[in-house]
């Protein structure tokens, strides 16, 4: 089961909806959910295609006719919700991260501002961040199942997967990882990096630019589509915290950030935030805990 | 090849933000402003077809007069020329609002493929291309890390999560919206900025291309809440670096 099955309970039952799901699976493996699954077969129609689940799901809506139409945030909402939305003539939230007097809130400018917003046509649509909403106790009940099927083949034509090579150093392993993000500013200074998680006898991480620079490989990128890791010490250096990357490292025990923008969003979730020039700050503290 | 690019101009996010006079958006003055990133991958590949195909490329920015310096941006990266919205309003258009309006310019002039970002950094809504391409009724890809134009036909890697990517074939006309990885966007040469002051630059009013009305409005913005009440470092190098190694010492075993 894909994850945020249950952050969508958790929403739903956080505004006291009555809920109905949409699901493409097997009978073999359902959630646990109170309600009525409409389940499209996996084999027929699990690989993606927009065309051909935009028509499912409007024909579900037009037999459930919902105030609401959730998704998560995830390549599969973001990229569905838009299209349904456009065929209800309904207005669309997208990454909504909290729910309050009866409105969606939404992080704006790399979560530095909140907005709220209302929606004015009859059917709201909205896309709800990864974690944002979460059940707090185990998931109960058995859905009642009722099978859909799908025609048609849409235009768009799915030539198969690509998978990222494995292998290589295993971030999920280390005590320490010290990652290096845009604020870096060049590809010689992950030295700076490397030479901390070095003394800090860990592995040097990297956020997603830095990876797409090719300045460090793609097995040391941490966040949501890189590795998800929760070691004894994170250290960010020159990383903004875009939810992303927040995504792949929060879970970490204790996390230091070095960064020059004092409002930067890692301070959310950092236990302490050094406000420091990288490439000076990093020298001087290598230095230090090497000479202990 | 008719290439259409979309790009958006943002604020730099490492900037000090305020709230407006209204409550509704981010105050914009003492803001500095760039190319939201995910349309300079956008720029980028639409110049890189332009150059493999032949044809003629426009950039296209709903906004205010200081758009144009963003889009002279493009145009130095190589687009042929500009369409600029012109609306002093645009920050507060819903992502409806502005993907009508792209859709209507573009409902005539028979794009073959359109590009935007995955999403706007500062609204960040992820809807204006997928909207756009719904209402012109051509298919959309989202999220794209890979792309090839062949033989009439559009391949593009699309990015799931953990690393995997699926692989899609659509015909054109087409819509994609562009993510971090798709390419390295170039620097614009002194010569190709000197140029793209003599491309043609149209100013078109918004009213003549807004034919729709919102479906979503802001109520409020505003700055969360600091809830992780972690501590802030900041002073002389040397001093910081003795602070945090106390702290590393009490709070973790890392350096026990
Ligand atoms: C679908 C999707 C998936 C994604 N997956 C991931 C992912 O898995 N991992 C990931 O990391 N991102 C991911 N991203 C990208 C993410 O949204 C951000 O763009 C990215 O995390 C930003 O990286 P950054 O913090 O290194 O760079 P920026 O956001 O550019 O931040 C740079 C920071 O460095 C600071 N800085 C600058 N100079 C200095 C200096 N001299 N000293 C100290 N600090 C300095 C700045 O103040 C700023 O805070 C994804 C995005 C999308 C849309
Ligand atoms: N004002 C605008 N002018 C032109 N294109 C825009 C504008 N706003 C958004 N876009 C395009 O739509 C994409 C997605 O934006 P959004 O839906 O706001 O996240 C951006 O990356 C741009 O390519």
């Amino acid at each position: 089961m894909q994850g945020g099955v249950y952050d969508l309970i958790a929403f739903a039952n956080k505004v006291g909806a009555e809920s109905a799901m949409f699901l493409v699976g097997s009978d073999g493996e359902l959630p646990k959910y109170e309600g009525t699954v409409y389940l499209a077969d996996v084999a027929a129609c699990g690989e993606y295609n927009p065309d051909v689940h935009k028509q499912l799901l409007l024909e579900i809506i037009a037999k459930v006719k919902p105030d609401m139409v959730i998704f998560c945030h995830s390549s599969y909402g973001w990229d569905l919700a838009p299209r349904v939305a456009n065929a209800l003539k309904a207005g669309q939230v997208s990454e909504v991260v909290d729910f309050v007097d009866g409105l969606p809130v939404v992080p704006v400018c790399n979560s530095k501002l909140r907005r709220k917003v209302a929606v004015t046509t009859a059917t709201t649509v909205l896309t709800l961040q990864a974690g944002a909403f979460s059940l707090a106790d185990d998931p109960t009940g058995t859905p009642t199942v009722e099978k859909i099927s799908a025609g048609g083949t849409g235009r768009i034509e799915f030539a198969g997967y690509e998978y990222a090579e494995k292998g290589g150093v295993d971030l999920t392993k280390a005590a320490v990882i010290v990652s290096a993000g845009r604020g870096i500013g060049k590809p010689e200074n992950i030295a700076i990096v490397a030479g901390l998680a070095k003394a800090l006898k860990g592995e040097y991480g990297a956020s997603r630019p830095v990876v797409d620079a090719e300045w460090a490989e793609h097995n040391r990128q941490v966040g949501t589509t890189g590795q998800t890791v929760s070691p004894k010490l994170y250290v960010a250096c020159g990383i903004s915290g875009a939810i992303q990357h927040l995504a792949g490292m929060k879970k970490s025990e204790f996390i230091v950030a070095i960064n020059t923008d004092k409002d930067a969003p890692i301070g959310e979730v950092a236990d302490v935030l050094v406000v420091a020039d990288l490439k000076q700050f990093i020298p001087v503290l290598t230095e230090k805990i090497e000479a202990m | 090849m008719n290439i259409l690019v979309c790009i958006k101009q943002v604020p730099d996010m490492e900037s000090k933000f305020n709230v407006n006079g209204e409550g509704s958006w981010y105050d914009s003055a003492d803001l500095a402003w760039r190319m939201n990133e995910y349309d300079e991958y956008a720029v980028e590949q639409a110049v890189q077809l332009k150059e493999q195909a032949g044809g003629d490329l426009t950039v296209l920015c709903i906004g205010p007069e200081r758009v144009k310096e963003t889009m002279k941006k493009a145009l130095a990266m190589g687009c042929d020329r500009g369409v600029h919205v012109a609306d002093d309003d645009s920050f507060k258009k819903d992502p409806f609002s502005i993907a009508s309006i792209i859709a209507e310019h573009a409902k005539v002039k028979s794009y073959d493929v359109i590009f935007t970002g995955m999403q706007s950094q500062d609204r960040g809504s992820a809807q204006v291309g997928v909207l756009a391409a719904e209402t012109l009724g051509i298919p959309s890809v989202t999220t794209i890390v890979g792309f090839v134009f062949e033989g009439g036909k559009i391949t593009v890697k699309r990015e799931l999560e953990g690393g995997v990517k699926a692989v899609v074939k659509l015909p054109v006309p087409a819509l994609v919206t562009c993510q971090l990885g798709l390419n390295t966007p170039r620097y614009p040469t002194l010569p190709n900025i000197m140029k793209a002051k003599k491309k043609e630059m149209l100013t078109v009013p918004v009213a003549e291309l807004l034919k729709t009305s919102a479906v979503q409005e802001t109520k409020t913005i505003y700055f969360p809440e600091k809830k992780g009440g972690g501590l802030i470092l900041e002073g002389d190098i040397g001093e910081l670096a003795d602070k945090l190694i106390k702290i590393l010492k009490d709070k973790t075993a890392v350096l026990a």
